[in-house]
């Protein structure tokens, strides 16, 4: 589903990605973990299609390059990112954005869009699976929201968009267990043989519900080793410094 | 609805066409001759005439302001011709109306008929300067209205016109009001009597049609004791290269224990998006009285159009524990100019005043606010609350807020807020990876800006505002 060819990335002529090769297939759940700085947000956002970078290689999604793809049009293609930090836009209230976004993909699928009362009843019925409260709802997106609430926003909209391929980057930093759970529920919702995820993330934690079927480890710009969710237990344990000694070498 | 977004956004200005219709047109110039003629046309008694002839004198006296933060190139007032009129006049029924100016309201939007019948909207429309058709006159005269053209209540009700024409704006309250007074041609006149509440909202579309002439529209609305009545004004210009001059005065009184609330959506032509030129100059003067206790007025604006905007909704807190209000949504995109706001002047007790002001500027848009608060020394326990907000899209547009606040009462509550944003690039990001396209974003952002203003707004106004702001803001983000 996603193919990722020798990816270099660069901000400013600041070398970030330096030579990812990827292949994410349908069904699967690839992990990515690295410590702070060391380009997983970046793979994302180059991904997704952020403005900025300097860009060697290439991103294939289902066969296609995307790097001539406007961020829009990836989404609609089917690409969704739960962003580390989601972005607050006040006065914009969420139940209204989060329409506008299906809406989008709707039409883009010629298919009807739905109009307020369908997609309240809809909305209604993915927010349990969150277990935020309704009032979210009404509330600017975003706007005032506490970390967690930010991130149960993030898995709302994924489980209502529907993407086929979704990235969560570190959807599960800075939650406790009870939210962790929630979250890593809502995204075992989400999964199916037909949609693909990577996920980035620090910890072992929000694997051990998960259970991904490929964990990558990522240092300084470049995948250093791939595993099972035994990579994942071995950096929990031993840090990344072992990985990271044998790779400067 | 987004169908329609897409279709507003890709047109250029949609209400740019020009009728073709006979016009009976004066030769260009003003003098005293001009405004006899005026008014012996209109066979208006002796007193609306030296009314005319006493504001022409005044304006004469005057000088053009220069204080508002707005620059065009100087006008030459006897390069406008000071009136025009559709040739057919005295029409009965819509049947009677020509067919072309029906199919120009048919493009403007505008539901005459069966459509104004659903929506319980009667309307009142002023094409150049001559009303020619006025529907639910029936409805409305079973309790007691009166809604008409301004030119018929001088000829039907002159008591009335000759008690409150100029009690609010006098005819020497500024160059623009001045000159209005002398030349209006028509406008819209409104009588409430004791007790009604106005079966429908009344609705005025205004439209600037033949090249050249002034408007010079004249507006009175008065509610007697008790009654309520909701007014909306909208307006739509044909695209044009010469600039079009047009001064308006907007008169409200509002008895004890009555209600006005005026909303306005306003979109003259901008000028040509690239140079600005060929834009409506909007010079307004409106102003409210609440004349007695507990009245209230409430105005609602919406801005988007005009290359140069100098409008400053007001009302005038006489009445004990009277109310004032103005919502306002102020939009420059390209060239456009606007200096807008208000003033409320507190004279009774325990009046309250609120103020809520969303600037919007983009491309080389300039905007200005000023606002104006007034507690004079018997305004006991007088109350404003004024919240001013400008969004920034773009680096080469501005915003420039001014409140003036002057409080001779020791006992006033003033609360002041003010805040400045910008469309940042990763909220439009964010929009976009969710599918939401950047002018899509946009709109949303800037609906939810104006949010707390658009919910003054009656319903159908409230959509048409809304589609409104992003055909005004096509091509504001890169
Ligand atoms: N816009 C930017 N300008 C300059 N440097 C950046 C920018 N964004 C990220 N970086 C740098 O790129 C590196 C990788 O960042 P990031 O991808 O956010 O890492 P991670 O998500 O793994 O913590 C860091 O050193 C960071 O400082
Ligand atoms: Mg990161």
């Amino acid at each position: 589903m996603l193919e990722i060819k020798n990816l270099h990335v660069s901000i400013n002529n600041k070398k970030i990605l330096k030579g990812i090769n990827l292949a994410i297939n349908a069904g699967e759940l690839h992990a990515i973990m690295g410590r702070n700085g060391s380009g997983k947000s970046t793979l994302a956002h180059v991904i997704a299609g952020k403005d900025g970078y300097e860009i060697e290689g290439d991103v294939l999604f289902n066969g296609e390059s995307l790097l001539d793809k406007s961020p829009e049009e990836r989404a609609l293609a089917g690409i969704f990112m739960s962003f580390q930090y989601p972005v607050v836009i006040p006065g914009v209230n969420n139940t209204y954005f989060l329409k506008a976004a299906l809406n989008a993909k709707l039409k883009a699928n010629d298919q009807p869009e739905l109009d307020a009362m369908d997609f309240l009843a809809l909305i209604k019925e993915k927010i349990k699976l969150v277990e935020m409260d309704e009032s979210y709802l009404s509330r600017a997106v975003n706007d005032g929201f506490s970390g967690g609430e930010k991130k149960r926003n993030e898995i709302l909209q994924l489980l209502t968009l529907e993407p086929t391929f979704a990235i969560l980057d570190e959807t599960d930093s800075g939650l406790d267990i009870d939210a962790l759970k929630i979250i890593a529920n809502g995204v075992n919702q989400y999964r199916n043989s037909e949609r693909a995820i990577l996920a980035i993330t620090h910890y072992q934690r929000l694997l051990d519900y998960m259970k991904p079927d490929v964990v990558h480890a990522m240092i300084d710009g470049k995948i250093v080793k791939t595993g099972d969710m035994s990579l994942a237990h071995e950096l929990e344990e031993k840090g990344y410094s072992f990985l990271s000694t044998k790779d400067t070498n | 609805m987004s169908d329609v977004i897409k279709q507003a956004i890709d047109q250029e200005y949609k209400y740019g066409f020009v009728t073709d219709i006979e016009q009976d047109t004066f030769p260009p110039g003003l003098d005293e001759g001009v405004i006899r003629a005026i008014s012996a046309i209109k066979e208006e008694p002796e007193f609306m005439l030296e009314w005319r002839l006493k504001s022409y004198k005044q304006w004469l006296k005057m000088e053009e302001p220069t204080w508002a933060k707005v620059s065009y190139p100087e006008i030459d007032y006897q390069a406008i011709s000071y009136y025009s009129a559709p040739k057919k006049k005295e029409l009965n029924s819509l049947d009677e109306v020509d067919p072309e100016l029906l199919e120009t309201y048919t493009k403007l939007g505008i539901p005459l008929e069966e459509q104004k019948m659903l929506s319980g909207v009667a309307v009142d429309a002023v094409f150049d300067s001559v009303s020619v058709a006025t529907t639910f006159k029936s409805e409305l005269e079973k309790h007691g209205v009166i809604f008409c053209p301004f030119s018929e209540a001088v000829q039907n009700h002159p008591e009335l016109i000759q008690k409150y024409l100029g009690s609010v704006v006098p005819h020497t309250d500024n160059y623009f009001a001045a000159l209005n007074s002398a030349v209006f041609t028509d406008g819209s006149f409104v009588y409430i009597p004791k007790g009604v509440r106005c079966p429908m909202e009344l609705s005025t579309y205004f439209r600037i049609n033949a090249a050249n002439t002034g408007q010079f529209e004249r507006t009175l609305i008065i509610a007697d004791e008790g009654s309520y009545v909701s007014y909306l004004e909208g307006c739509t210009a044909p695209m044009r290269d010469e600039n079009q001059l047009h001064a308006a005065v907007v008169e409200l009184v509002a008895h004890k224990d009555a209600t006005i609330k005026y909303s306005t959506v306003q979109n003259w032509y901008p000028g040509d998006p690239k140079t600005g030129k060929g834009g409506i100059y909007n010079f307004v003067t409106k102003r409210g009285t609440c004349l007695e206790e507990n009245s209230k007025i409430s105005w609602t604006q919406v801005e988007t159009g005009s290359a140069i905007t100098w409008k400053y909704p007001s009302c005038i807190l006489k009445g004990d524990n009277s109310v004032g209000e103005f919502y306002s949504v102020a939009l420059t995109n390209n060239f456009q100019q606007a200096d807008t706001g208000t003033k409320m002047v507190h004279l009774g007790k325990n009046t309250k005043s609120t103020i809520i002001s969303k600037g919007i500027s983009a491309g080389k848009g300039q905007q200005t606010y000023r606002g104006g608060v007034k507690i004079l020394k018997n305004a006991h326990n007088a109350r404003n609350y004024s919240q001013c907000d400008s969004m920034l899209i773009g680096d080469k547009c501005g915003a420039h807020t001014f409140p003036y606040i002057d409080v001779r009462n020791p006992s006033a509550q003033m609360e002041h807020e003010a805040s400045t944003s910008s469309i940042g690039e990763d909220q439009l990001y964010y929009c976009n990876q969710r599918g939401i396209s950047t002018e899509d974003a946009v709109s949303l952002i800037v609906n939810g800006f104006c949010k707390d203003v658009f919910k003054e707004l009656p319903m159908e106004f409230a959509v048409e505002a809304q589609k409104l702001m992003e055909v005004s803001l096509e091509g504001a983000v890169g």
